[in-house]
């Protein structure tokens, strides 16, 4: 019957959602001259021709929006499909430049933090380029993992998060929250709740000095105080994932 | 410049408006010039505790209003002359109390008085954030069980972080715990916690430890702050409190269960 083979069976999931990030260069425009910028960027492909080759692109046009003349959008990306370039999103567009987007179904972004604010020099079209690809790369190991110190305890409903490692220097109360991307030191009582390795890091660790937690995660693997009563609680212990299970040692 | 304490704890019951009537009081009799506000709009309570229920004119709204002056809202104290009290009104709800006009009344007292003793109510809503806003120093009330403890870590937490020093990046409000209703007899029974674990969840500069005493529901119901009762323990626990804050080296007492001598014995007085 053909109403059966068009039926898929629905005892295994054909498909699923999950959450990651990638990094992708972000081409920041000061100018609206497009004779310059097409220019400029022509010489920046030249350079590494390999790098920039079908490569997803995120337009920033925070800056030049600035100008009191608005960027003609529309050739830009026009220009970028002939060099083989990607935009696969746009942050700080204006009205008319978001039309544009969605007419070429490209999504609209936010760039937080580091890239939108960092003062770069107005030539510079690009925030990345093969030549100096390693030593930024380098570099932005030191400048973007953003670690976190706290001196203070950590009190009921407080919630941190770090983008790179946490450090607290003293206790984290029942009912609070504290979350990073990296590892959680607690040099004090665990009594809330950690989770560290947030955006998907199996890596990270969580290490404190009593673990009375009501929740410790890595990576999305979690357990709740329940399954932690039979553990020595006052020792310092360090908590890791192996083989996509928690493993609670005492250090 | 008045100093402004905020006394708070989150949880309800434990002991606030006894304490702010308490070291309000002990305050001005230690030569202060100190005014007492209750932040308790709608749940008037402090008036009965400090006995001037019936001289209530004017209240803490009408003057953040503009409807009466500072002088004619506050109520001086019989009892001493240093002493003033800035009563709620009964009427009204907390969404009478504006963080402009709380300024403005604080900033007023300010110039006149050298301690401002403001009673939080219960609840982190807009009461409380209001009384402990402006605040340079936070008495924590905290009895020793696990709920009310909890909710003081919880009200720490709003004080490090959404109080006028914190938003300002000022040096921190100084937090001091005080443990009341505090049963040496049923900590070493196991059912309360001591000072010791209240200590190890809350790690806060402890002020005083308040016996748990008749002598204080006997206080309120008089209208008479308990620390001007000398001979009870809860008045000395208090007076102890407020000499410690003001920098005196006290011992601290009532955290050990009191050895009674054979007629405490027969008798049982606590």
């Amino acid at each position: 019957m053909s109403t059966d083979t068009e039926a898929p069976i629905y005892n295994k999931s054909a498909l699923e959602f999950k959450s990651s990030s990638f990094s992708s260069p972000v081409l920041v425009i000061h100018s609206t001259d497009l004779k310059q910028i097409k220019h400029q960027l022509k010489e920046k492909i030249a350079q590494a021709p390999e790098f920039f080759k079908n490569s997803p692109l995120l337009i920033d046009l925070k800056f030049c929006n600035e100008n009191e003349h608005p960027l003609e959008f529309e050739p830009l990306i026009e220009f970028l499909h002939k060099e083989k370039l990607f935009p696969v999103g746009v942050s700080g567009a204006n009205e008319e430049q978001k039309n544009t987007a969605f007419k070429f179904y490209i999504p609209l972004h936010t760039i937080r933090g580091a890239h939108a604010e960092s003062k770069l020099p107005p030539q510079s079209t690009t925030t990345n380029t093969a030549e100096n690809t390693n030593k930024k790369s380098s570099d932005e190991a030191i400048n973007t993992v953003e670690n976190m110190l706290i001196t203070q305890p950590v009190r009921s409903g407080q919630r941190l998060y770090a983008k790179g490692d946490l450090t607290i220097l003293s206790h984290v109360s029942a009912g609070a929250e504290v979350m990073a991307e990296g590892n959680i030191h607690i040099y004090g009582a665990l009594r809330g709740r950690a989770l560290a390795g947030v955006q998907g890091n199996t890596q990270s660790r969580i290490f404190c000095s009593a673990l009375h937690a009501e929740l410790i995660s890595i990576a999305g693997h979690y357990k709740t105080s329940e399954d932690l009563d039979t553990l020595d609680q006052q020792k310092p212990t360090q908590i890791l994932l192996q083989d996509q299970a928690l493993i609670i040692n005492n250090l | 410049m008045a100093r402004i304490i905020v006394v708070t704890s989150g949880k309800g019951g434990v002991g606030k408006t006894t304490t702010s009537a308490a070291i309000a009081m002990g305050l001005a009799k230690k030569g202060h010039k100190t005014a007492v506000i209750d932040f308790d709009v709608g749940l008037r309570n402090l008036d009965l505790i400090m006995g001037c229920e019936r001289r209530v004119v004017y209240d803490f709204v009408n003057v953040i209003n503009g409807e009466a002056s500072l002088r004619q809202a506050l109520i001086k104290d019989k009892r001493c002359n240093q002493l003033f009290i800035l009563p709620a009104s009964q009427t009204r709800d907390k969404d009478a109390l504006t963080q402009e006009g709380v300024g403005k009344v604080l900033k007023e007292l300010s110039k006149e008085f050298k301690y401002i003793v403001c009673d939080s109510p219960a609840g982190i809503e807009r009461g409380a954030n209001l009384a402990m806003y402006f605040a340079d120093d936070a008495f924590v009330v905290t009895n020793p069980e696990v709920s009310s403890v909890r909710d003081s870590d919880r009200m720490l937490g709003i004080l490090a972080s959404k109080s006028r020093r914190a938003e300002n990046g000022e040096e921190a409000i100084k937090e001091y715990l005080l443990l009341s209703r505090y049963s040496p007899e049923r900590v070493k029974l196991g059912e309360m916690l001591s000072v010791e674990d209240v200590q190890d969840i809350l790690s806060l500069h402890l002020l005083g430890v308040i016996p748990e005493s008749k002598s204080v529901l006997n206080a309120s119901n008089s209208g008479t702050p308990v620390i001007l009762d000398e001979e009870s323990n809860a008045g000395k626990a208090y007076a102890d409190v407020v000499a410690r804050y003001l920098g005196e080296d006290v011992p601290h007492r009532f955290i050990d269960e009191e050895k009674k001598g054979i007629f405490g014995k027969l008798f049982g007085k606590k």
